[in-house]
């Protein structure tokens, strides 16, 4: 087991090095001037001489890389141009805001969604099972944006049930007002995954409602009832909680148009700022964090998924 | 038999049909028998006849797309086909129990054997603490040496054999009056077959359970089974106690499928297999008549028009034929093929040396262990013979042909020539004129057969690369080779999909035809096929032989079929080869130890009783082999040999003991012949 | 020969899914949805009511009325023929983006799951960064980048980002068919490489690939709305749903909701018959 934990772990931080190779190269070697951009086309050319040598930008690309490198180990990761404050103090705050989003986005999604995929794949066939899946599926590959303005129009304009915007006005909003105030987001959240999640979950429990071995349960007597819980839901579900830590890029992805139509002060909102003011220390180390949040939450499935399939865990102990 | 006159169970024209693309289609039509109480029923037929389905009807555990449409089922005198869920889930708790197909898949792979076991005592109310001891009890029962180790395990660390005894404890668990077998050795090896075998043959002895038994094969049923009835299409053709139906078959379809087997002493040389003609019909079509009227050579107009009605042969015997006394005389259906002989230059005599294989060896590495799958395997073949390969699951029967066929690189030092020339190891050193000349067929022809090319481009293209024909030459040689394999010209442009088992064989058999092969490697080539496909292909297989001087390596693990195709064996146990020589030395003995077990655990259908020569244990990891000679832990020869301190520490060479014939252990010809007779 | 028999069951089969898929509701409400769609990016004048850039200075911000079936924008346009109008970029783009994806994806998928060895792990390290990023984020990303947002950066960027899902699929399928036999067989009759990658496998690869695009096409449509919506996709004021949306959704605190409403509702529309469509590709064909 510890051998397989470790080979995972080692590949990981492979990915997590290409990803910072793709991030820097990106942000190196694509068209477009950074000092143009940040200084104005009408700045002199010396004036972008010194920016240059000022953020290091006239140093040959393997250095600028090491560099970055260095300082991401470091924890020292640049100055915001559009900041004028070191990186780690925009983004920490703004991550922290976005992981609060996102837990509650999470709690309400996980329990939904898998009890979605339960129900359609007991229905199988059945209109439930193709309103879950099909419309699951429909919910899902509708924009994050859309729903969010339908939602703030529907219950935010219209019925007034909850707060057009994510985040309260208050001073010291208690946890409970700042969880009703995530709820809309989390409910445009909800129907982009819901989708997935509820599509893996019914795959699963299907797998497992036409195996051989449940045949075996209700062959020996056991009520349906009882053979899905004894033996479908056990095999189906704990991979699916594997599952749902890969779904993660997807949640991520989703907070940057959620954040913005509500309003969020979080991740998403700092990362589309970044970029339209082009201010590449902040955009290169908040994009290099999404990366190490996918890349975790993808170990931590690999390693979940092994440890609960006897059959996986077998082989990695002997 | 009981004389109890209620039955345990009883189908009364059961009709089950699926809906299959929207459509219902029949699968069982009008099917009763009964079986009385401690009795044995066996249901045999071909694939897609309904044997599985009635099973699970008398289960009441149809596919979601199945249903019943007709006719009951008794229990015990009860109608159980309108009883509600609860009532059938009391039934399968404490009257009725099934063990299939694939034991491996049937038990959960994520919970311990023990607590499997124990759930179907603690459906009965038993407390879990004396569950997991009854549990321990039976696996005791079904003859497992350390249950007490095996309850702790899970499914995957079982072997095919051990699963299967593990599902046959946990089915007798509820001391069930009817216990159903859906092929339960299929897919197991001889050997573990007849263990488990014996094992319900016992079990059934101690419990006195009636059990409805499902096979396809013949032999496994007339060892088992008390009665048989015969299904064909969805109905039952014929019906009668075993030996009566054997020796006496009354129906056309019975009667073919008894006379399409390879049995024990044909050979080749001296008979040709009987064919059906045709093949079964599509699932869910309707008939006016007979349902085995497209095959039958006694057909007639009434055979058409009109359901024939079961008609008595003798007491118990029944069948459902017009010319049920005509039946044993029912016309021979063998067919010749019409085939252009090939020209391939060799003027080589049948019998002169073709292939020589020596020192081949084979290391595959897995999960950082060295694993020799193939040891020292040096082996001869003349031109126009047939060299078959036997031994069970993991021998490297398969691993062989790849070898040969330069699929796969052997390691350093193993040499093989064919027709005096050393071949390379790796196909894509080899020239073109040495591909063609040693080719294959293999299984599973769905595979083997581009799903997208049609049949005149898969042989046509074979043609082209390995002959050097232009286009339109390969074409006409493709058709040429497919209609004397007697694929039809009118399926030349269809795909794969659209043709039979058979047929796809006989068009994988016209590709591995195409570039004038001298020998060609048959990897089971007729395991997927049904009995009456497979006398075909084998048929067909020996007109060429006969036509081209082809020399065949023949892997099966049907003795039957080993025997009646070949003129060499080679015996394989753990990639060494144990026993090799003539088919009539290696078959009449004196045998090496293990094809003795080998041979001895072939169910017979001719009925007479063999005693069973058994062997220990399981098949050791080739990772980890025993020391000495590989087969000693669970050699039957070796106690009281004389020899079992050399069995134990060396590894025996393979000596020719007679002229012609070699082997591969420790003890003597002569006391070997001793102890076997 | 009774073989004949079973042929001509087989050969009912395909009928017998083709009928299916026709009575297939989702089907056949995804395909009509998507052909509206299609022939207004095609013949967009002719569906709509006015230019797309005519402005009516007597009812802005107007209600949906029979003049103006959608209302008006701020601008006083009509947000009717603005909807049909857009439909072209985004169908247009979404189009391009998705075929470029997957003829790369196809590629690389084929060469990886066939080759496999280094190539293969290489190819797919790379292919796992790059995912491990949100298509959303590497967009943006690149965009900055680039310095500017057009189409064509548009359709290269979202083309590039589903390589690595379409190769996965591929190289899946691939690897599943490289393990039958009729690949050996095709070795053993001396073909090449090349010859049994895209005559042997490809063809046998093609009914998930075009599965696969059909699920890409769907997402490209929900990336390509969402980049303009975030001003980072297309040429400023370009009249797609994305940026329309985006332009006035902050109207709807004013109870002003039918100028984001209606475009909204076309982005759903075109994403949802897409899916409709795989799906019932999927279903129907058991894939």
């Amino acid at each position: 087991m510890l051998r397989f934990i470790v080979k995972r772990v080692g590949l990981s931080i492979l990915t997590l090095l290409i990803v910072s190779v793709i991030i820097f190269l990106m942000t190196s070697i694509l068209p477009g001037d950074i000092a143009k951009q940040t200084l104005g086309r009408d700045a002199s050319p010396e004036a972008f001489e010194v920016w240059n040598k000022e953020k290091g930008f006239d140093k040959p690309l393997v250095v600028q890389y090491g560099r970055w490198m260095g300082g991401l180990m470091t924890g020292d990761l640049g100055t915001s141009f559009k900041f004028a404050l070191p990186v780690s103090e925009v983004l920490g705050p703004a991550a922290a805001k976005s992981a609060q989003l996102a837990i509650v986005a999470l709690i309400l999604i996980a329990p939904i969604s898998i009890l979605g995929g339960v129900a359609a794949a007991m229905n199988r066939g059945k209109k439930v099972d193709r309103l879950l899946t099909v419309g699951g599926l429909s919910a899902a590959v509708i924009p994050e944006f859309v729903w969010g303005v339908v939602l703030i129009l529907l219950f935010g304009v219209v019925f007034r049930i909850f707060p057009v915007s994510a985040f309260p006005n208050e001073e010291n909003p208690n946890i409970f007002n700042s969880v009703y105030h995530l709820l809309l987001p989390s409910i445009a959240l909800l129907f982009v995954l819901f989708g997935y999640i509820s599509r893996v979950t019914r795959a699963g429990v299907i797998e497992a409602l036409d195996s051989d071995y449940m045949r075996t349960a209700v062959l020996k007597g056991l009520s349906r009832k009882t053979a899905v819980f004894r033996h479908v839901l056990r095999n189906a579900l704990l991979p699916t909680i594997a599952v749902i830590a890969t779904q993660v890029p997807y949640l991520v992805g989703g907070l940057i148009a959620i954040e913005r139509v509500f309003n969020y002060p979080g991740f998403g909102n700092t990362l589309l700022k970044a970029v339209i003011a082009r201010d590449f220390p902040l955009l290169q180390s908040a994009v290099f964090l999404t990366g190490l949040v996918v890349i975790c939450f993808q170990l931590i499935a690999d390693i979940l998924f092994a440890i609960l399939n006897p059959r996986i865990r077998q082989r990695v102990t002997e | 038999m009981s004389t109890n006159n209620i039955p345990t169970l009883e189908l009364r024209s059961l009709e089950v049909a699926y809906t299959v693309r929207g459509i219902d289609r029949s699968v069982l039509r009008g099917v009763s028998f009964a079986i009385a109480p401690g009795e044995a029923y066996g249901l045999v037929g071909e694939s897609g006849c309904g044997k599985s389905t009635a099973a699970f009807a008398a289960m009441r555990y149809l596919p979601r797309n199945g249903k019943i449409t007709g006719g009951e089922i008794f229990f015990e005198g009860k109608n159980i086909v309108d009883i509600d869920e609860e009532d059938v889930a009391q039934l399968r708790r404490s009257a009725i129990s099934m063990v299939y197909q694939n034991p491996s898949t049937a038990l959960n792979p994520t919970i311990r054997i023990g607590k499997q076991i124990a759930e179907v005592f603690e459906l009965n109310g038993v407390s879990s603490s004396d569950a997991m001891m009854m549990a321990e009890q039976a696996l005791t029962r079904v003859q497992i040496a350390d249950p007490a180790r095996v309850l702790r395990r899970y499914a995957h660390q079982l072997s095919g054999g051990m699963a299967q005894r593990v599902v046959i404890a946990m089915a007798l668990a509820s001391n069930p009056r009817l216990l159903v077998m859906d092929e339960p050795t299929t897919g197991l090896d001889a050997t573990v077959e007849a263990e488990v075998l014996d094992l319900v043959r016992e079990l059934r002895r101690d419990t006195g359970t009636a059990v409805l038994f499902i096979s396809h094969n013949l032999g496994v049923i007339r060892n088992m089974c008390d009665r048989v009835g015969v299904l064909y299409a969805g109905a039952l053709v014929e019906q009668g106690a075993t030996s009566d139906l054997f020796s006496n078959p009354s129906h056309p379809y019975t009667v073919g499928l008894l006379r399409c087997i390879p049995r024990g002493g044909l050979h080749k040389s001296t008979d040709r297999l009987d064919t059906i003609p045709g093949t079964p019909p599509a699932l869910g079509l309707k008939f006016d008549g007979c349902v085995f009227v497209a095959r039958c050579a006694l057909a007639d107009d009434k055979c058409r028009t009109q359901l024939p009605q079961m008609v008595t042969i003798n007491v118990a015997h029944v069948a459902r034929c017009f010319h049920s006394d005509k039946a044993s005389s029912l016309p021979r259906s063998v067919e010749q093929i019409e085939y252009a002989p090939q020209v391939t230059g060799h003027s080589t005599k049948v019998g002169d040396a073709l292939l020589n294989i020596s020192h081949l060896s084979k290391v595959f590495t897995q999960d950082g262990h060295k694993v020799r799958v193939i040891n020292d395997v040096s082996l001869t073949l003349g031109v126009g013979e047939t060299l078959g390969l036997v031994g069970e699951s993991g021998s490297g029967k398969t691993t062989i042909a790849k070898l040969l066929l330069g699929l796969t690189p052997p390691e350093e030092g193993g040499v093989v020539t064919l027709d005096g020339k050393g071949l390379a190891k790796t196909l894509n050193r080899r020239d073109v004129a040495d591909v063609g000349a040693m080719q294959i067929v293999f299984q599973n022809p769905d595979q083997a057969l581009n799903r997208r090319h049609s049949v005149t481009r898969i042989v046509g293209r074979a043609v082209e690369r390995l002959r050097k024909f232009s286009l339109a030459n390969a074409i006409a040689r493709a058709h040429e080779l497919l209609s004397g394999m007697r694929v039809d010209a009118s399926l030349h442009s269809v795909r794969p999909v659209q043709l039979s088992g058979g047929l796809k064989q006989r068009v994988a058999i016209s590709r591995a035809f195409a570039g004038a092969p001298q020998l060609v490697v048959c990897d089971e080539p007729t395991s997927a096929l049904d009995v009456s496909v497979q006398a075909a292909i084998l048929n067909l297989l020996v007109d060429l032989q006969k036509q081209d001087k082809t020399s065949f390596i023949f892997i099966s693990h049907d003795l039957g079929v080993v025997r009646y195709i070949s003129d060499r064996i080679a015996v394989l146990y753990l990639g060494r080869v144990v026993e090799f020589g003539t088919s009539q030395r290696v078959f009449n003995g004196p045998f090496h130890p293990y094809t003795e077990a080998l041979l001895s655990s072939v169910p017979n259908i001719d009925g007479s009783t063999r005693k069973r020569i058994p062997l220990t244990g399981s098949v050791p990891s080739p990772s980890n082999p025993p020391s000495g000679c590989v087969l000693n832990p669970r050699c039957p020869r070796k106690a009281g040999s004389g020899y079992e301190t050399l069995c134990e520490t060396e590894e025996p060479n393979l000596n020719e003991v007679e002229p012609g014939h070699f082997m591969r252990c420790h003890i003597p010809m002569a006391k070997l012949k001793q102890l076997q007779s | 020969m009774t073989d004949e028999t079973s042929k001509q069951t087989k050969q009912t089969e395909l009928s017998e899914r083709l009928a299916l898929l026709k009575k297939n509701k989702a089907f056949i409400i995804g395909a009509s949805i998507l052909a509206f769609w299609v022939f207004s990016a095609i013949f967009g004048k002719l569906v709509a009511r006015y230019d797309q850039d005519f402005a009516d200075y007597e009812s802005i911000s107007s209600s949906p009325s029979l003049k103006y079936w959608f209302g008006t924008d701020s601008s006083g346009r009509d947000v009717y023929s603005r909807v049909i109008i857009g439909s072209r970029i985004i169908i247009v783009i979404s189009f391009l983006a998705t075929l470029l994806g997957a003829f790369i994806g196809a590629s690389l998928g084929l060469a990886a799951g066939y080759l496999k060895g280094r190539f293969d792990m290489v190819l797919m390290r790379i292919l796992e960064a790059i995912s491990a990023i949100p298509v959303i984020i590497i967009a943006l990303l690149a965009v900055a980048a680039i310095g500017r947002a057009s189409s064509i950066i548009t359709i290269l960027i979202i083309g590039l980002i589903f390589t690595p899902n379409v190769a996965r699929t591929v190289r899946a399928a691939v690897l599943g068919e490289s393990e039958l036999e009729y690949v050996a067989a095709a070795k053993l009759r001396t073909e090449k490489t090349a010859h049994i990658l895209f005559r042997e496998v490809l063809p046998n690869v093609l009914p998930t690939l075009i599965v696969e695009f059909t699920v890409r096409l769907g997402y490209a449509i929900f990336a390509v709305a969402t980049l303009s919506f975030l001003g980072a996709g297309l040429e400023a004021g370009s009249p797609d749903w994305g940026t329309q949306v985006a332009d006035t959704w902050s109207l709807i605190f004013s109870k002003i909701w039918w100028p984001t409403l209606f475009p909204s509702l076309a982005i759903a529309s075109v994403a949802v018959s897409i899916n409709l469509i795989s799906d019932a590709l999927l279903e129907v064909f058991e894939l």
